[in-house]
């Protein structure tokens, strides 16, 4: 009760610096000879340099396979609304509004990818400061770790070695805080991110990526293809209706008179007729 | 005095200013304590913004060790009491 209540008037920022230096000293404690507390730090920070960079990659790979997934997103909305368009065009509102419906759902995923792709962009940016400074402090530490080991005799090298090593050793558990959180971020929008591509590869929000045809498309192209096939029709009745005394008037004379001869005029007076006309 | 900001880095902060973080650490502490997020996230901004505004940033390559260490700015309550209680929040 006593300690809590001692904790608790320290306040967080000291109770923090605590845990860690703990964690330090705790390492410390561990190495019986203080070279080999050198080489051994210096190893951990080679590997957490690592580590870090790794991260960083990691967090890049995944901001570059949600800006993917914008674009396809971008390119399902502006596809959805031209399609809205055309279905208006054609006087069908009810596939108008499904296929701005779809938008609408594709927009919301959309700016659901916008905040995620800031997230991860801010955290790739806090790891490659984090990875930066973190490679200062172990070049700093490498040749410090030389200079204790050249100058100095191991008793005036232990409290040397101690102030470098806690010094790291702060350094190291805050990116490595840094990491962890960097790739739980990830892992969380890895996640999103499979979920939205099978949700695209279901046609749930089309699939103008994958190249197949949705529904929406589909009933277009129909009602255009049909649409074609009424004015194909519509222009051969008008044909037949208007175009028949036309195609007669203007079709071979051979015709004319070979089957509308009437039959009560003489065939000596029409074929007289042709003859006039014709040059002598 | 050295205060260093998780995720951001030391900062050299001049023995002044101690008793002004101090009162809004306890603010900050008594709103992880009542579970209050609002004022949690509200004091944690306003300590933040006092170092960082007091503070001057240490060199990169600089080993010392702080003397008082803050959560990152995005720390929710849950995080910084993990942090307190040290259940394997820094690795290592």
């Amino acid at each position: 009760m006593l300690m809590k209540g001692t904790a608790a008037r320290m306040g967080v920022m000291k109770r923090v610096q605590l845990v860690f230096k703990a964690k330090a000293n705790k390492a410390l404690d561990k190495m019986e000879d203080p070279r080999e507390t050198l080489d051994y730090s210096y190893q951990r920070q080679l590997e957490l340099l690592t580590k870090v960079r790794r991260g960083v990659a990691d967090v890049a790979t995944s901001r570059k396979r949600v800006e993917l997934q914008m674009n396809q997103l971008q390119q399902q909305a502006n596809k959805l609304e031209d399609q809205a368009r055309k279905a208006l065009g054609m006087g069908r509102e009810d596939l108008a509004r499904a296929a701005l419906e779809r938008k609408a759902s594709a927009q919301n995923q959309l700016d659901e990818l916008r905040a995620q792709y800031a997230q991860l962009q801010a955290e790739e940016e806090k790891l490659t400061v984090a990875s930066q400074r973190l490679q200062s402090k172990v070049d700093a530490f490498r040749t410090r770790k030389e200079t204790i080991k050249a100058t100095y005799t191991a008793a005036e090298a232990q409290t040397r070695i101690n102030e470098a090593f806690s010094g790291i050793s702060e350094e190291m558990g805050d990116v490595g805080m840094a990491i962890q959180r960097a790739e739980d971020k990830t892992a969380q929008m890895q996640a999103r991110a499979g979920a939205i591509d099978e949700l695209m590869a279901s046609g749930a929000l089309d699939d103008a990526v994958g190249g197949r045809r949705d529904d929406i498309q589909s009933e277009l192209d129909m009602m255009s293809a049909s649409s074609d096939v009424e004015r194909e029709l519509s222009r051969l009745k008008g044909e037949l209706t208007t175009g028949a005394p036309k195609q007669l008037e203007g079709g071979a004379n051979g015709n004319a008179q070979t089957q509308a001869q009437p039959a009560g005029v003489p065939a000596s007076e029409r074929a007289a007729e042709p003859q006039d006309g014709e040059p002598a | 005095m050295i205060v260093r900001i998780l995720g951001e880095g030391q900062f050299s902060v001049d023995e002044a200013a101690t008793a002004e973080l101090n009162k809004l650490d306890t603010q900050l502490e008594g709103a992880v304590e009542r579970n209050d997020e609002t004022a949690f996230t509200a004091a944690l901004h306003g300590l933040l913004d006092q170092v960082r505004a007091l503070g001057a940033p240490l060199p990169s390559d600089a080993l010392e060790p702080s003397d008082l260490i803050l959560p990152s700015p995005d720390s929710s309550m849950d995080e910084v009491r993990k942090l307190l209680t040290d259940d394997g929040l820094i690795p290592g």
